[in-house]
């Protein structure tokens, strides 16, 4: 039995060992639909049981599960064992630390994705039929394939500070350049509000490129005809972008600006590695991390999940019926 | 309507979404041991040997394994493994190390799972403090433990490692954090002594910048350090308080028996600003002051190195920190004098330390925790240690093992009957203000040049 419960370091023990997880669950789930589909005339339900059964219980383990545990939670003190209300929501609503939090994630969900989806945008018309078109968009890409947090480390040596003092040599490349032009190097990630959007930088670096793809390949599909029809018609260059490129690819827009909110709101990893939250950057992502695992109030923690989930849910429903409209159109 | 798929392709959605459940199922299984690993160095305590007495009364323990888990790692992991050689030589206990950095999250997750290891190294009073108030997990500590402190530890040390009365946790290394380094080298050129006391401190301190004609700022500080960003500016201000205020006044202080914004604590945090919030006096080589908030405290000494800067106040931990190459001695690149108090005849000191809660009462761990609380351990360490950085306030610690002449120096900071120990009070007072607010006040305290009472008082007003 040890043998399939630690694999200590041996890496080919753990490979088999997984290979053997997968084995079984292969053969778990061949099994239940084997069965299933066993019987001549099964009913219904119970082919559909067998098949949604197994991700459904999964689900509700996963998901469903810890979700309602941390919507309890959230209305209990710091380790979970006297109930108090709503007072965790009321100290995110009324302390001006928290306050702080929550502006600063309508800032981040306002600023953000308009902004990357905006460029995305831009790019996507600029470099469209152009010669260095699969270059230029190879450029823009790229940064989707850095982790959020090795981008942050980038940007923070980008903004990185050193004095102009003695011998001492600038290390960031921003100030560098401030350098150059005969300026005095900036704290840039003390100057408040302004670190705010000097982290949003690393997100929008991030998803310019998703935003470019997706929407490079709507505007691709946007049938002849009508550009056709509408170049007839006396249109060009801006009033053609405004009035046919834009309405025509406006579900893959709001799946774009929908899709970078969400992640926007999770951005966890970005406040995190930067700043740590500190000098008025802390966004919930961020500040529910600190009150469950650096400060041990679970409640509090909760309750700011909570209302992350609730800042969410109506993004996900808009950008659902979006990709349904974009469906039903095609 | 009815599902008709051909078998071919049933087969394949069959075999398909087991395999999915598959991964996701052994994406969340545990792979062990984190960033332990069996590092190089330390052998030198292979061939340490203590007396297997005393774990005789545990039984008969070979075959068995008892995990560990910590904050130590690498290459300071390597020295506290090989430290247990010389248990597991005699007892044939298989110790399983793991170390993390995210250890001090990690470690109420497991609580609460109930996965947790048999032994927790706690880097703070605070933690055990959390998991035993909040969590009631960590089990008291069995005879042999407390025997082997009541004869090793003095009865503070004991203290910190109670929770409402019950002895829960052994105290493992020491460090002694009231050390100003410098560059005795830069000192000979410029001529200027060790200072005795304060006034000295502060005498030397307008010399320098006199002497340069205010080209360099004679103090290094730094307190970034990630998600703890603010700790070493707590440091700062509990030494400054156990100099103007007192050691009384900083009991009363930490247990909050008087308010945090208590008029001589605010004082000291003033005392404190004449030197770090004085824009002649820092940032030496790092900018103005409010670079203390965002240089990492790993670097903050550096300048000393290059000669931008000529005083930097850090823990004898911070001897591990200086960069490859550096000699650490009186003679040498770099060294370290005791913070000086107001007068010669006291010394209070700023201590802390790492403390063992046990999560499980088998034999071997006992036997284990017994090891780890007796002076056969810090002994054992010390030989582990080659290139130092390590002391440890347990009297049988036998000073000639110590690697460097500065570790030296601080276990005789340790054992002078002067030294007036104090723990580290922001470990001390709950962690919603010795983690949190604390350490966001001081590091606002420099970065927005917030006034002493203010940062005193939004402190004050988050104690629990």
């Amino acid at each position: 039995m040890d043998w399939f419960i630690d694999a200590g370091d041996d890496p080919a023990h753990k490979f088999l060992l997984m290979l053997v997880a997968i084995a079984l669950f292969v053969v778990v789930m061949g099994l239940i639909l084997f069965l299933v589909d066993r019987p001549r005339n099964a009913p219904r339900w119970l082919v559909s049981l067998g098949f949604v059964g197994p991700a459904l219980a999964m689900l509700a383990f996963g998901l469903l599960y810890p979700g309602l545990d941390t919507i309890k939670n959230s209305f209990y003190n710091r380790n979970g064992s006297e109930f108090i209300g709503l007072d965790n929501y009321a100290t995110a609503f009324t302390e001006s630390q928290f306050l702080i939090v929550l502006g600063n994630t309508a800032l981040w969900v306002l600023v953000a994705p308009i902004t990357a989806t905006f460029l995305g945008l831009v790019y996507a018309v600029v470099v469209d039929k152009s010669r260095f078109e699969k270059f230029a968009k190879a450029l823009v890409f790229l940064p989707m394939a850095i982790s959020m947090v090795g981008a942050s480390i980038i940007w923070k040596f980008v903004y990185e500070f050193k004095p102009a003092q003695g011998t001492v040599q600038q290390t960031g490349l921003l100030n560098q350049v401030i350098v150059w032009f005969g300026g005095e190097p900036i704290q840039f990630l003390l100057q408040r509000p302004l670190n705010n959007f000097l982290l949003m930088v690393v997100l929008i670096w991030i998803q310019t490129g998703f935003a470019m793809t997706l929407l490079s390949a709507s505007i691709r599909a946007i049938p002849d005809d009508i550009v056709e029809a509408a170049r007839l018609d006396g249109l060009s260059g801006f009033g053609m972008f405004w009035r046919i490129t834009i309405p025509s690819i406006r579900p893959a827009l709001v799946v774009v600006l929908t899709t970078i909110a969400m992640t926007t709101l999770k951005s966890f990893d970005i406040v995190r590695t930067m700043t740590a939250g500190r000098f008025n950057t802390s966004i919930v992502a961020n500040e529910f991390y600190e009150q469950s695992f650096r400060q041990n109030n679970t409640g509090l923690g909760a309750a700011l999940a909570v209302l992350l989930f609730v800042i969410v849910i109506p993004v996900i429903v808009y950008n659902v019926r979006q990709m349904r409209l974009a469906e039903e159109v095609r | 309507m009815t599902i008709r798929i051909s078998a071919r392709r049933r087969t394949l959605a069959v075999a398909a979404s087991g395999a999915a459940l598959a991964l996701s199922l052994t994406a969340c299984a545990d792979t062990g041991d984190g960033d332990g690993g069996t590092g190089d160095g330390g052998d030198d305590a292979a061939g340490f040997e203590i007396d297997c007495a005393p774990y005789e009364e545990f039984g008969d323990l070979d075959g068995t394994t008892v995990t560990v888990y910590t904050t130590i790692v690498d290459p300071e992991g390597a020295t506290q493994q090989a430290s247990y050689d010389p248990f597991e030589a005699c007892t044939g206990v298989t110790i399983e190390y793991e170390a993390s950095r995210e250890m001090e999250a990690q470690l109420p997750v497991r609580v609460q799972a109930g996965n947790p290891p048999d032994i927790a190294i706690l880097p703070q009073p605070g933690l055990l403090n959390t998991l035993v108030t909040q969590y009631d997990a960590v089990l008291p500590a069995p005879p042999q433990v407390e025997a082997n402190v009541d004869e090793g530890w003095h009865e503070s040390w004991k203290g910190y490692g109670t929770v409402d009365g019950t002895f829960y946790a052994a105290p493992l290394g020491s460090n002694v954090k009231s050390f100003v380094w410098y560059s005795p080298a830069a000192f000979e050129e410029g001529g200027y002594e060790v200072p005795e006391t304060w006034d000295d401190l502060l005498a030397l301190t307008q010399q320098i910048v006199d002497d340069t004609g205010g080209e360099i700022k004679p103090w290094c500080a730094g307190v970034e350090s990630g998600d703890a960003t603010g700790w070493p500016a707590t440091d700062w201000i509990e030494d400054v308080v156990l100099r103007t205020a007192g050691v009384d006044v900083y009991d009363q202080w930490y247990k909050h028996e008087i308010p945090f914004n208590d008029p001589q604590i605010v004082e000291a945090f003033d005392a404190a600003g004449e030197i770090l919030k004085n824009p002649d006096y820092v940032n030496g080589g790092l900018g103005g002051v409010d670079s203390i908030a965002t240089t990492p405290w790993t670097d903050a000494g550096y300048p000393i190195l290059d000669g931008n800067c000529y005083l930097h106040r850090a823990a004898n931990f911070y001897q591990t920190q200086w960069p490859e190459g550096t000699t650490v001695a009186e003679d040498g690149d770099v060294f370290a004098f005791y913070l000086p108090a107001e007068t010669t005849d006291e010394k209070p000191t700023l201590v802390a330390g790492e403390f063992i809660g046990a999560f499980n009462d088998r034999p071997e761990v006992q036997a284990f925790q017994t090891y780890l609380s007796s002076a056969d351990w810090a002994n054992a360490k010390a030989a582990a240690t080659p290139n130092g950085g390590w002391v440890s306030a347990n009297y049988g610690l036998d000073p000639e093992l110590l690697a460097t002449d500065f570790d030296k120096a601080s276990a005789a900071v340790l054992a002078d009957p002067a030294t007036v120990a104090r723990f580290d009070g922001s470990d001390l007072m709950p962690s919603e203000v010795g983690a949190g607010t604390f350490w966001a006040g001081m590091t606002e305290w420099f970065a927005r040049d917030l006034s002493s009472q203010e940062v005193a008082d939004q402190i004050e007003n988050s104690w629990p």
